[in-house]
């Protein structure tokens, strides 16, 4: 017998004897190493609760352009509230946007016939629909990279999950005429730099994508009108891709026959080619090395315990926590609590919809005392799963690294 | 009455009204300049957030950048005592 196969019979054994449990579906010889760092020491400093208008107290990050982290306790619901949920923006001339004179213009050299909507007629002159829906900051989790990289530094919270309202944005674009060359769809916002030489946060997506029927034109989140900090009035919602797209205070969708050239498109939230598990491709935008971040990786995220949280040994600790990827749905989330030696199965809970995060739990009764390292590791019905270790990228970007809390029976 | 509301409200920018004055960076040389030509765009926090990890050439290419690709008005003798300022204080 060789050594796996000699840990992989001794440790199933003995924790069915003591658990009574069923033999773990997926046994390491040794445990992993999960490489997730701190978050770098001033970015703990300079950390501080702080309320926006409107808001409740979140993490700053940044006061201007805001960029406000959610507090990881908000994701034990299944969705967050608007007025807990993350701000990001990479502008700091931020107009307050009013409803009644907002405008969203529907133009570009692929577009027929080029029209302007109301608030008003967006909502009533299309279908308007409900999805349920993660947005993530394509650089959440940046601040726990190995090594650390420059940017804005979010630990678990530039993310939230939010039923979005709206109407699709291929029905608005229909009503423009789509010339059969369209390649992209660019959407401008109100947001711009203080400078004029600073480029305009313009954001462009294939074709296809804004055609898909889950893309959407919102006006919504979780029942209310969208927070002026998400938003508001409208903003353009992309599920299962990270939410540099999801265009906020959008006053314009273009139509194109050339690939966009801006910054933010052109240079900025790329990832190198061929390193990630990744379907959708924006193909007009690669270059040789380089291709725009689309979908989101397979994530998992523990929300109710607290590192070194302490526990009375004869209690049952209950493991909460979400899962998510880009929409081809969680299919199995597995929990270790003993560093990555033995894995099981946790309970998937209610289904919102693909693009939803998906609650789980898992509970057990530690049979002694001492300290407790709990995984949790989801896959997805590709067979998709997280990392071990980080995918090195400048940018920060895709940081599924299995997360491990170190608990305390007592 | 109505109008000039609407226009108030539209050019009012809303620079996040928390405050920003509460930022304190370390003191030395070159602060002066920092403070002069970063807090234009963004504010400061954002240097204490990116340390400490980067070296000078870190902080050297943060600086390009902001001239180069974000258009920051930053005179050419200014970027050496910023670049000097940022690896003494918030360098690695």
């Amino acid at each position: 017998m060789d050594r796996r196969n000699f840990l992989k019979n001794t440790a199933g054994g003995v924790l069915a004897a003591a658990g009574g449990l069923v033999l773990p579906k997926h046994v390491f010889g040794a445990s992993p190493t999960t490489n997730l760092n701190e978050l770098p020491a001033g970015t703990v400093a300079s950390a501080v609760l702080e309320s926006l208008p409107g808001k409740r107290p979140l993490i700053k990050r940044s006061y201007r352009p805001p960029n406000f982290e959610t507090p990881v306790e908000y994701f034990n619901e299944i969705f967050t509230p608007n007025d807990a949920f993350f701000v990001r923006y990479h502008l700091s001339n931020i107009p307050e946007v009013s409803a009644d004179s907002w405008r969203l213009k529907i133009g570009g050299d692929a577009a027929q016939k080029p029209f302007e909507l109301t608030l008003e007629q967006l909502k009533r002159d299309f279908e308007q629909v409900e999805i349920a829906a993660v947005c993530m900051c394509s650089g959440n989790r940046r601040g726990l990279s190995v090594p650390h990289v420059p940017g804005v530094e979010w630990a678990h919270g530039a993310m939230g999950n939010a039923r979005w309202k709206g109407v699709r944005l291929r029905d608005v674009l229909n009503k423009a005429g789509i010339a059969k060359e369209t390649v992209e769809v660019a959407f401008d916002g109100s947001d711009r730099g203080v400078l004029d030489a600073t480029p305009d946060f313009v954001k462009s997506i294939p074709a296809w994508k804004a055609l898909d029927e889950n893309t959407l034109i919102a006006y919504e989140m979780n029942g209310a009108p969208l927070p002026h900090w998400n938003g508001f009035p409208a903003r353009i919602i992309v599920p299962g891709w990270t939410a540099t797209y999801w265009m906020k205070h959008v006053t314009s969708i273009t139509l194109l026959t050339q690939p966009f050239k801006g910054f933010w498109v052109n240079t900025a939230y790329r990832i190198p080619k061929g390193k990630f598990p990744i379907t959708q491709q924006f193909v007009s935008q690669e270059n040789e090395t380089t291709t725009p971040i689309t979908e989101m990786v397979v994530n998992s995220l523990i929300t109710n315990l607290k590192p070194n949280q302490t526990f009375r040994l004869g209690q049952p600790v209950v493991v909460k926590g979400i899962a998510w990827d880009s929409g081809y749905g969680i299919r199995l989330v597995e929990v270790s609590t003993d560093g990555g030696m033995t894995w099981r199965d946790a309970q998937l809970e209610k289904d919102y919809g693909r693009f939803s995060w998906r609650q789980w739990s898992y509970a057990f009764k530690p049979s002694k005392k001492g300290s407790y390292s709990v995984l949790a590791k989801a896959s997805n019905s590709q067979g998709a799963s997280q990392t071990f270790e980080w995918i090195f990228n400048a940018a920060g970007y895709h940081n599924n690294v299995v997360q491990q809390i170190a608990i305390a029976v007592t | 009455m109505k109008k000039i509301l609407l226009l108030v409200s539209i050019l009012f920018s809303l620079t996040a009204a928390a405050d920003e004055s509460a930022i304190k960076l370390q003191q030395g040389a070159g602060l002066d300049a920092v403070t002069r030509n970063c807090s234009t765009c963004h504010s400061l926090d954002y240097i204490p957030m990116n340390s400490v990890f980067q070296e000078r050439k870190g902080w050297e290419a943060t600086v390009n950048k902001m001239i180069k690709v974000m258009g920051a008005p930053i005179k050419p003798e200014d970027v050496p005592p910023i670049v000097d300022y940022l690896t003494a204080h918030y360098g690695k």
